[in-house]
């Protein structure tokens, strides 16, 4: 019950799209086809991955201990847990919608706050497939560029910003753990 | 695609052989974090499939091709931060401009932000990360590309 109350004006607004689409569909509309079918492909495209990245999050939540997250990704874990979180970034799939409830996961289980900001960025930098077809329309040159300028970057700032945060105890919002 | 398939049911399966009551557990969990950011979802896809009709990717790149070198990468790193595209509809039509003479910097610019920054995605990461982190994560993201750009201009000559 809370739940709808919660999503309220989402559902709202859902509910008005799908009586637009589907009046547009009944009169014809163009317009308005042409924007459900965008909606719906999307839809399709994220409905094909989440479910995966929801149950994996699932069993990550009940099996892997904070203490072995702690370890490797926490606090006192050194500068290989950012070669870690770059790693796992690059064989990730999808985009940060993905990789968003994935970090927020692993922060739920003490990993330090610039590792998954690093993990973040780096998802949306350094996907394989990503980076195959970039070379291939752009160049290797300009692909080697981007990797090496922004790699550094990206790790640099997630430990500024991660340590300016932890220092004033930022916490995550909670999400679905009632 | 398929290998995530996989790998779930792999998993899922030997977390079930392991412990069922853990594996039920975990399947809770899953659905209630799932449940809980779903309407987001929505949401964003509802403005995303307005967003593309009325702005369509050929008009977007339009906007990357003023005279003034600078504009333009201006225009590339704002395309790149509001677009949300694959990959696969991107760079063909970077491709396509490099052809037509784009210059290497804004391309840059443009794929780094497309890459890094995303507008269209922020009330998702606000829900997982909260308003100031998400904020702080995105302007770091803007900056890296201001620097991916300026040094792509560099290497390929463009600059100086």
């Amino acid at each position: 019950m809370s739940l709808f109350r919660k999503h309220r004006w989402s559902l709202v607004l859902g509910f008005a799209f799908a009586i637009f689409v589907g009046a547009s569909l009944l009169a014809g509309f163009e317009p308005g086809e042409a924007i459900g079918r965008h909606f719906l492909a999307f839809f399709i495209q994220m409905l094909k991955v989440l479910p995966c990245v929801f149950v994996v999050i699932g069993l990550f939540d009940v099996w892997v201990k904070t203490e072995t997250v702690e370890k490797h990704l926490g606090h006192g874990s050194g500068p290989a847990s950012y070669i870690w979180s770059v790693l796992l970034a690059g064989v990730i799939v999808g985009g940060v919608h993905v990789a968003l409830p994935v970090a927020h996961a692993l922060r739920e289980k003490r990993a330090r706050l610039g590792v998954i900001l690093a993990f973040l960025s780096a998802s949306g930098l350094c996907r394989i497939p990503m980076t195959l077809f970039e070379a291939s329309f752009l160049g290797w040159k300009f692909t080697a560029v981007r990797f090496a300028v922004s790699l550094p970057l990206v790790v640099v700032f997630a430990a500024l910003i991660g340590a300016w945060f932890e220092r004033s105890a930022y916490r995550l919002p909670e999400l679905g753990r009632g | 695609m398929l290998a995530l398939y996989i790998v779930t049911a792999v998993l899922l399966l030997a977390s079930l052989v392991a412990s069922p009551s853990r594996t039920r557990r975990a399947l809770v969990i899953a659905w209630r974090r799932f449940a809980a950011i779903a309407p987001a979802f929505v949401v964003m896809l509802v403005f995303v499939a307005l967003g593309l009709y009325f702005v369509p990717d050929r008009l977007l790149f339009g906007a990357l091709a003023p005279e003034s070198q600078w504009a333009a990468m201006g225009a590339g790193l704002g395309v790149g931060s509001v677009s949300l595209m694959p990959g696969f509809v991107a760079f063909p039509l970077c491709g396509l401009l490099l052809e037509r003479g784009a210059p290497y910097m804004v391309l840059s610019a443009f794929s780094t932000t497309l890459m890094m920054v995303g507008i269209v995605t922020l009330p998702i990461e606000v829900r997982y990360l909260g308003l100031r982190l998400s904020l702080a994560r995105n302007a770091a993201g803007l900056i890296t590309a201001v620097a991916v750009a300026l040094a792509t201009g560099l290497v390929f000559g463009e600059l100086l």
